[in-house]
């Protein structure tokens, strides 16, 4: 059809329709950027077609209730907005405490299709913020990776970006949350410093302060960033790769964006003030003393006399660093670490020192699996990829090997940082892939045909070199062939395991469960949101909530009440208190609520279900930060000889804290399944040990149909007592 | 024909109206209503008992007599109380008829209403309940009495000692005093009474003795329902209000005893007719301004004000104390500041909002001895400073700005000097 169309064109068009085999390549390249674009933001839809348009998750909700407020309010309101409907009654400075970006971009993205008279609503753009800033990615690691190896390279990158179910897990539609777009804007300063240091160029360190900027504003991994470029920076001098060109990028980079960082109220003065700033610095410092010394060199142009001023001049400078480094330490000008940092370089800190961090199921260590799981082939591509940049080492692979390495280690940390680490691991995999099916297609395409034909010179020469060294091997086409199909037949299992993984794992909303009934039917529990717009429709509209700190951004999103306190932990104390009252006996708790104002406590409980993430299994998670601040609250109370049991072998602290009568009220009546005894918890697989539950202060006021979500009414004072 | 019709019927439905308003806002006028169901064992009770009854009615109330086991017995009707007050004179009452039970009594008070209770040595197990649900215990030997061998009237002193002449009462203006949650003992027995039955002996020393024996109790509840319980239903008869009194041992013959008095006025005090509390217009605002804000801001200063009125049986009059305190409360007070008044009912002061932000509240709360306590609380949330509400220019940064202006300048010589200068 094509070719007939194209021969009943004149002569003159035709002429000009049939293209150069350059054009003909840019065609299929940009066709093929095209595709990927597309794709990656179609395979993060399967949550929207699977459940409907809905934010997931936690902290989305927050995300999704400050866009709204930031829509409707403006931005000045926003920046000053004090929020007093979470940590009651302390409240929460939220213009103060968040990082604006993501909420600022959905809002642009809104106020733009508005402009364009497309009236969707605030929540739809925030669902598919996420998406929508994955497909720009696959943009961006195109050129990244044409800027570190070749355009196929970059090809390739995108391609497997676009799909890699370590990015997925965090950017499905629905998923509004920081990492959306700060994975964008990650790459996006990647790409644009390396593209500083291989230019030089003051336009693009420009370029890339403010992409830094854009990071700083959208998440709090941008200090993955501050102490990466002073690592490469500081590499480089060491392999002796110093260069004008570093000089310019590092030192516009970083001052440039560390005066823009500064404008975000939440970061403030912690690129001067806080340790984990300092390397950039420090850096930054060194660069100058190296630049000096180069230049002193230069002038003194003797050898000898130079060695004395350079053995001088880093003395002094080592002295002047370490001494303002300890001073400001030590007057508490420079903050020093914090708990986060710390696990992070110490996997076991979190776990022995601040329980709420290693609380979080995120913050865990990852396993093996999961790294097989969202990387799938990528893992076996990854050390290929590091073998070919070591290969042909420059500034630019320097510099994504070690994005590589750093990110990889700390995705074994934290099961979260994956999501760092994926861009990384898909450009080296990419390399390697690349060059791979590069090396092999020019094998086959030397022994039938001349290089001239192969498309670009410098990898047709270089094939012809190649081809006329490996000319000797027999059977060298065969195995080649073997080799791509093999290649083809990985990377189409890649793409399968891919869309499995997003349509399966990562695409459900969390907020809405799915399980699978015994005639394969899927049934859905939609009891969280059941539950909020219970409170939402039945209760005073300034009741206070209490509840574990897991619930409290949807609580204040949907259901529009105050909680106590919510999913931005910024106050431990507020948090032990809750979860004090939590695992107190119900007199004890009562006290405790009513100096809170709780008018209703909400639990979630999953023993009807089978809904393993309840608050019994965290429960001793609410004990352990609990009795980190209140001693009176100890964990071996609640245990049996170490043993977490609920059933009746429990300990008698346990079956009458308030959080057991909480999930366990009225559940002793209740047969769960066929053939167990009434009381049978169906997550923990055991009876209970406690049916006869009976509430003094507390009554039941709302439980969900499938019983996940339990609310109960703190009772005021009694009339007469 | 028919038009001007019409309009008269319009007009007798208005003046209906309009009437009926006004008998509203006449009852609305005190803090309760007049409605009293008395309750007895015994319709004779009635005249026994007829001058404590006249004085109530004298008063007002409006009296309806039941039998407490009359079988149509309801406190309520469509949701609807049909009492604003209560009588139980019946306490030898084993059922109360209807769908009257122990609980209704209890859910009655609970509902905000008032009671008198009176029992007898013969004070059967639901009028104990109901006495003990209010916190009033009897002695556990259903025959005991307070006996008094020296306080006793004269006028008793052939029999057991059990007509005590008491002159322990509580030292109350309001009342004869009451205060929230705690039961009073309006007037408890001397220091040489004991709780025993008088027709056996006494084997073991008695459980009760001396002042901890209150033979008038009162409790208000949370809420400001009143309960008054008496051990004795005879205190309020017509033969004891009207007796003289002697204390043994004692000179002075009374020729009336403080009965009447006594029961007339811890009877106003129980039916809300003293000692009854109201606030309103509970106001806030910054100084210099008269809105109330939805939010303050650190370091406002603002002024709170709120008028109390206290019922004196008849109309709303100001009430005046020197001792109303209001706190600026987030889980502890921040702000404890003593309202002033300006004798008309407006308490009122000002203050400086802490350099605190959070969600406050403004709270008052006013528990005093035979009043109705006075529990306000307000929330109001305070924010920090907006980001263009800090000084713009501080002046010992004065060298700093020169400094970088300074640089600045002296770089953009620089650098047109250094490129230029050839």
């Amino acid at each position: 059809m094509a070719t007939a169309a194209l021969e009943s064109l004149p002569a003159p068009l035709r002429s000009t329709l049939r293209l150069k085999t350059k054009q003909q390549e840019l065609l299929l390249r940009v066709s093929a950027l095209a595709l990927i674009y597309v794709l990656a933001f179609a395979v993060r839809l399967f949550s929207v077609l699977r459940y409907e348009s809905m934010i997931h998750e936690f902290d989305p909700y927050f995300n999704y209730r400050t866009t709204l407020f930031l829509t409707e309010h403006g931005f000045s309101e926003f920046w000053n907005w004090f929020d007093s409907e979470s940590w009651y009654p302390l409240g929460r400075v939220v213009g103060g405490t968040l990082f604006p970006g993501l909420m600022v971009t959905a809002a642009l993205l809104h106020r733009l299709l508005r402009a364009l008279s497309l009236a969707v609503h605030i929540r739809e753009v925030c669902v598919l913020t996420a998406p929508f800033f994955a497909a720009n990615t696959t943009l961006v690691a195109y050129a990244f990776g044409r800027e570190i190896w070749d355009s196929g390279a970059g090809l390739v990158a995108a391609a497997l970006i676009a799909v890699c179910p370590g990015y997925i897990s965090r950017s499905v539609a629905g998923s509004y949350d920081n990492e959306g777009v700060a994975i964008f804007a990650l790459l996006l300063t990647f790409y644009l410093f390396v593209r500083a240091v291989n230019t030089g160029s003051l336009a693009w360190s420009l370029a890339s302060a403010f992409g830094y900027f854009y990071m700083v504003s959208a998440w709090g991994g941008y200090v993955f960033i501050i102490n990466l470029l002073p690592l490469y920076v500081l590499v480089l001098l060491v392999t002796g790769r110093y260069s004008q060109r570093l000089y310019v990028a590092y030192n516009s980079t970083y001052v440039l964006g560390m005066l823009l960082a500064m404008q975000i109220r939440f970061v403030g003065f912690q690129h001067v003030q806080s340790g984990e700033h300092m390397a950039a610095m420090g850096v930054f410092f060194l660069l100058q003393v190296f630049f000096f010394l180069d230049w002193m060199k230069y002038l003194l142009n003797d050898a000898k006399l130079f060695k004395s001023f350079l053995r001088i001049t880093l003395t002094c400078v080592i002295t002047v660093g370490t001494l303002a480094l300890g001073i400001g330490t030590a007057s508490g000008y420079i903050s020093p670490w914090t708990g986060r940092f710390y696990s992070l370089l110490d996997p076991t800190y979190a776990k022995d020192h601040i329980p709420i961090i290693a609380s979080v199921s995120e913050h865990q260590p990852t396993a093996w699996s999961s790294f097989m799981f969202d990387f799938h082939i990528l893992l076996f591509l990854f050390p290929a990829g590091l073998y070919f940049c070591f290969k042909r080492l420059s500034d630019a692979t320097i510099f994504i090997v070690m994005y590589g390495l750093t990110s990889m280690y700390f995705a074994g940390v934290m099961v979260r940082l994956i999501l760092v680490a994926a861009p990384a691991v898909c450009l080296i995999s990419a390399i390697a892939a690349s060059a791979t099916i590069k090396n092999l297609t020019t094998l086959i395409r030397s022994k039938s045909r001349s290089p001239q034909t192969v498309s670009g010179k410098a990898t047709g020469s270089k094939a012809a070199a190649k081809g006329a060294v490996d000319q000797s091997l027999p059977y060298q086409k065969n195995a080649a062939i073997v080799l791509l199909l093999g290649a083809f037949y990985l990377l189409s299992r890649y793409a399968v395991h891919c869309t499995w993984v997003t349509s399966e794992a990562y695409s459900s909303p969390s907020i809405v469960l799915a399980a699978r009934g015994h005639n394969g039917g899927r049934v859905i529990f939609d009891d969280y949101r059941e539950a909020y717009y219970w409170l939402r429709q039945n209760t005073p509209s300034d009741a206070k909530i209490m509840s574990w700190w897991d619930y409290g951004y949807q609580i204040t999103a949907m259901g529009n009440r105050t909680v106590i306190v919510d999913n931005n932990t910024w106050n431990n104390t507020h948090i032990a208190t809750v979860g004090r009252a939590m695992s107190s006996y119900e007199d004890e708790a009562y006290e405790i609520m009513q100096s809170l104002d709780v008018n209703y406590v909400l639990v979630v409980f999953g023993g009807v279900t089978g809904y393993s993430s309840d608050d019994i299994n965290k429960f001793l998670w609410m004990v352990r930060i609990g009795g980190g601040v209140f001693p009176v609250i100890k964990e071996p109370d609640y245990l049996v000889n170490g043993e977490y049991r609920i059933d009746k072998g429990a300990a008698p602290k346990m079956l009458n804290c308030l959080m057991y009568k909480l999930c366990y009220y009225r559940f002793g009546e209740l047969t769960t399944e066929y053939g167990k005894p009434p009381g049978y918890d169906r997550v923990r697989g055991v009876e209970i040990g406690n049916k006869d539950i009976k509430l003094e202060y507390l009554e039941e006021a709302f439980t969900t149909s499938n019983w996940i979500v339990r609310i109960y009414k703190v009772k005021p004072p009694k009339n007469r007592s | 024909m028919a038009a001007p019709h019409h309009v008269t019927l319009v007009f007798l439905a208005a003046a209906v109206l309009l009437l009926l308003g006004s008998a509203a806002a006449e009852e609305e006028g005190g803090p309760r209503g007049k409605r009293l169901l008395v309750l007895v064992d015994d319709l004779a009770v009635r005249s026994s008992h007829s001058a404590f009854f006249g004085s109530l009615q004298g008063r007002g109330f409006d009296l309806e007599f039941r039998l407490a086991d009359d079988p149509k017995l309801s406190l309520h009707r469509y949701g609807q109380y049909l009492y604003d007050g209560l009588l139980l004179f019946a306490p030898s009452t084993q059922r109360f008829g209807g769908s009257v039970d122990q609980n209704a009594v209890l859910e009655f008070i609970d509902a905000g209403h008032d009671m008198i209770l009176a029992a007898d040595s013969s004070a059967s197990d639901l009028i104990r309940g109901i006495a003990t649900e209010c916190g009033v215990d009897f002695d556990e030997d259903p025959e005991a009495m307070v006996i008094d061998h020296i306080n006793y009237a004269a006028t008793d002193a052939e029999g057991d000692h059990t007509l005590i002449a008491g002159d322990d009462l509580i030292q109350s203006d309001v009342i004869l005093g009451s205060k929230k949650i705690e039961v009073l003992k309006v007037l408890s027995a001397s220091p040489s009474a004991y709780s025993a039955n008088p027709k056996t002996k006494l084997a073991s020393p008695p459980s009760l003795t001396g002042s901890a024996i209150s033979l008038v109790s009162v409790m208000q509840a949370r809420n400001n329902a009143r309960v008054l319980v008496s051990g004795s239903l005879d205190l309020f008869s017509n033969r004891f209000l009207k007796s003289g009194v002697q204390k043994a041992g004692s000179k002075i013959s009374h020729e009336k005893a403080g009965n009447e008095q006594f029961v007339t006025e811890t009877s106003k005090w129980v039916f809300h007719e003293r000692g009854h509390l109201k606030a309103l217009n509970v106001k806030h605002n910054k100084v210099g301004e008269t809105n109330e804000p939805g939010m303050y801001r650190i370091n406002d200063d603002l002024e709170y004000s709120v008028e109390i009125y206290e019922w004196s049986g008849t109309s709303w009059k100001p009430y005046v104390a020197d001792d109303v305190q209001v706190q600026f409360y987030m889980m502890s007070p921040y702000v404890l500041k003593a309202l002033s008044t300006d004798k008309k009912g407006v308490y009122s002061t000002s203050f400086k909002v802490p350099d605190v932000y959070g969600v406050f509240q403004f709270k008052v709360e006013y528990q005093r001895l035979g009043y109705t306590g006075l529990s306000l609380a307000k929330q109001i949330p305070v924010r920090p400073y907006r980001h263009n509400e800090y000084e713009r220019f501080i002046t010992s940064a004065y060298p700093y700005y020169a400094a970088s202006f300074s640089m600045m300048g002296a770089f953009f010589i620089f650098s047109f000097v250094y490129l230029y200068h050839k």
